[in-house]
């Protein structure tokens, strides 16, 4: 994988496509390694599908290179490049076999039909499709025609792997099953893979590393743990999963500890981070709603996290999600503030033992290194 | 003992076609778009000369018919104009409906609107249209057979390009242009896209459009009659200057046959479509 090769299977420098007004891709710059499973992440509209229809040169950018394992693609015509697609229709040719479908992409580069048949049984057994062979498109459910797609595209050997939102279609207990099986699939054939999707948790629960777009731009690049603990700013933190932000001032930066005024709290933030930040510079701070303590505001003595906690907020219980594992309480601090912090807290124990309910004081927590500090 | 027969369910709410009242409608549709046809095909069988009473089965209408030269040879001259425009119209309109559907141009609604004039216009208009046009150009006269039905077939290819058109353009209209970005990413230039998916796609349309412009071009009349000279009679102009005179049994056996043809080559198309569709999902 990528630690073992970190030569560059695609390069990416300053690429833009504009259609009329609208820059679907502005200006982007990447590095995607070999064997790598990178994701492309982002709201509906952010250009992944634009960048991804680039690679394969189904889209002619407006600038910029684009370089494959060394080769400049840019007079590349879409059929002779070392990439394949896995479209978000899937696009499996209704008019063809199983077999002929996986087959075509062999057949129509002139290799040769006793090799083209074995190549494309192969790839069939790849995807457990190999009974299916003789079927049609129209006799297949969702799931199995996403498998024809991909061995349709893998038969090719291809040197990266595109896929389109390859689960978006498929139920939720599939899309979780697909999940692993694409990152199995991955490891086995060793072929970088790169992903589109606008689901977070697909992105994070199976890429190596994942680029953050929005309105073109690329954000951050990232593995999953790091881009969800640290994010780059304000607009990556909301996206990857859940969030609380407290915006503020820096009114100390020392020895790797921020301290933030906030308005909206009683006691500035302290934030364990190695950060470079101009004292009354304009800073938010996010915190992760499982990263926060709740109790019952002035019940018992301490316990040992909050004793470490430097954070600690007064506030009153206004709704609770109950989400079966997990229960969400959304917590009002001071009169007036607007919006509520979050707090996930597992559920130990049966709901209806709830330690608190709505309308309770409670007081919140948060050890240092649980916040980070954003500048943008 | 059971005294209960099974019976069928009662009719469902969709089940129209289990419906009294229905099954009168629709019978009385068959009666009155078939009964005219199944009395000509009855009388081309009647052994008298008028066509009003039935004195008795005969098959020597269609020897008749077999003989008359000038009917067989307005028979084989419509067959060859058919089939010649069937093809051109068939290519001509699949190219245009790819145009329309592949391209963006300046004034493209214009063309899409022109290409269904000749559906709208009036034949009687487009008749008298090919007719000055034809020998405003001076086009040649007298040349030998099949060359003498140049003037017919293109008059005939005029409209019938426009049916086809507007069908596979229809067919086109749910085409998945991922399929083609699929078909292209796998290795496929521009020839083999349109060869293995694009044609593939479009076959249903092709096949009803080359039926459309078969049938039409049988049986035009009008327009045929404007542009057709005294040696390159067709089929439905000769019937109409034979029934000027009389309206023979002979004619209605040289109908029957025309009817069998069409009747033949819809069933054939509809034949090939499906063992089609069934090569390949069997
Ligand atoms: N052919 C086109 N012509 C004009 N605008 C386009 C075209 N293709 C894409 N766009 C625009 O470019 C932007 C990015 O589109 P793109 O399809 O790349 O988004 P996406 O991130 O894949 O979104 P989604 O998650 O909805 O698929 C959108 O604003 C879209 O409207
Ligand atoms: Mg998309």
């Amino acid at each position: 994988m990528s630690e073992n090769d970190p030569k560059p299977i695609i390069r990416i420098n300053g690429l833009s496509k504009h259609f009329g007004a609208v820059a679907a891709v502005d200006d982007v710059s990447l590095d995607i390694m070999a064997g790598e499973f990178f994701a492309l992440l982002g709201p509906s509209g952010c250009g992944k599908s634009t960048l991804l229809r680039m690679l394969a040169g189904l889209e002619s950018p407006s600038a910029g290179a684009i370089l494959i394992d060394g080769e400049d693609m840019s007079r590349v015509p879409a059929n002779r490049r070392p990439v394949n697609m896995v479209f978000q229709s899937y696009a499996v040719f209704p008019h063809m076999s199983v077999l002929d479908n996986v087959g075509y992409g062999l057949k129509v580069t002139g290799v040769p039909a006793a090799e083209v048949r074995a190549r494309a049984t192969e790839a069939l057994e790849l995807v457990k499709l190999d009974d299916l062979g003789a079927r049609m498109p129209d006799q297949l459910s969702g799931g199995q025609r996403q498998r024809v797609a991909l061995a349709r595209a893998l038969v090719k050997r291809p040197k990266v792997l595109l896929l389109d939102e390859p689960l978006s279609a498929l139920d939720a207990k599939l899309r979780e099953a697909m999940r692993l099986e694409l990152v199995n699939l991955q490891e086995t054939v060793g072929i970088t893979f790169i992903i589109v999707t606008h689901d977070q948790e697909e992105a994070l629960a199976m890429a190596d590393r994942i680029a953050v777009m929005d309105q073109g731009v690329v954000r951050q690049v990232a593995p999953p743990a790091e881009l969800y603990e640290f994010p780059a700013s304000r607009f990556v933190a909301d996206f990857i999963g859940s969030v609380n932000i407290f915006e503020g001032r820096v009114s100390e930066a020392r020895d790797g500890v921020i301290t933030i005024d906030a308005p909206a709290l009683p006691r500035p933030l302290v934030v364990e981070q190695d950060k470079q930040v101009a004292t009354g510079a304009k800073a938010w701070v996010a915190v992760r709603p499982e990263k926060i303590d709740i109790v019952k505001a002035g019940a018992g003595p301490l316990t040992e996290t909050q004793e470490e906690a430097v954070n600690t907020v007064p506030g009153v219980v206004e709704e609770i999600t109950y989400l079966g594992d997990l229960s969400i309480y959304h917590v009002r601090i001071a009169e007036g503030a607007e919006g509520l912090v979050k707090i996930a807290e597992p559920n130990f124990d049966r709901a209806t033992n709830r330690p608190f309910t709505w309308e309770d004081a409670v007081m919140l927590s948060w050890t240092a290194d649980a916040g980070v500090v954003l500048d943008s | 003992m059971s005294i209960f027969r099974p019976r069928r369910p009662p009719p469902g709410p969709l089940d129209y076609t289990r419906q009294t009242w229905m099954r009168l409608v629709l019978l009385g549709t068959f009666v009155f778009l078939y009964a005219p046809i199944a009395t000509l095909v009855a009388f081309s069988f009647n052994d008298s000369k008028r066509n009003i009473v039935w004195r008795g089965f005969t098959t020597k209408y269609y020897e008749k018919a077999l003989a008359n030269e000038g009917l067989i040879e307005a028979f084989m001259n419509s067959m060859t104009i058919a089939v010649l425009s069937t093809v051109i119209s068939t290519i001509l309109g699949a190219l245009t409906a790819y145009l329309l559907w592949r391209f963006k141009f300046p004034l493209k609604p214009v063309y899409e609107g022109a290409i269904t004039l000749p559906i709208v216009i009036p034949e009687i208009c487009l008749g008298v249209a090919m007719l000055v046009f034809f020998s405003r150009i001076g086009w040649p006269t007298g040349l030998p057979w099949p060359f003498n039905l140049g003037q017919i077939t293109i008059a005939h290819v005029s409209f019938s390009f426009a049916f086809v058109a507007v069908v596979v353009r229809a067919r086109m209209a749910n085409f998945n242009p991922e399929l083609e970005a699929a078909a292209r990413d796998l290795g496929a230039g521009e020839w083999a896209v349109v060869r293995d998916i694009i044609i593939p796609h479009m076959r249903p349309g092709l096949v009803a459009g080359a039926l459309l412009a078969f049938t039409l071009s049988l049986d035009d009349f009008v327009i045929t009659f404007f542009t057709s000279g005294p040696d390159t009679v067709t089929f439905p102009v000769k019937v109409y200057s034979m029934v000027r005179f009389s309206v023979t049994p002979e004619v209605n056996a040289a109908s029957t046959v025309l009817i069998v043809i069409t009747v033949a080559v819809t069933v054939l198309a509809l034949w090939i479509q499906n063992r089609q569709g069934a090569d390949k999902s069997g």
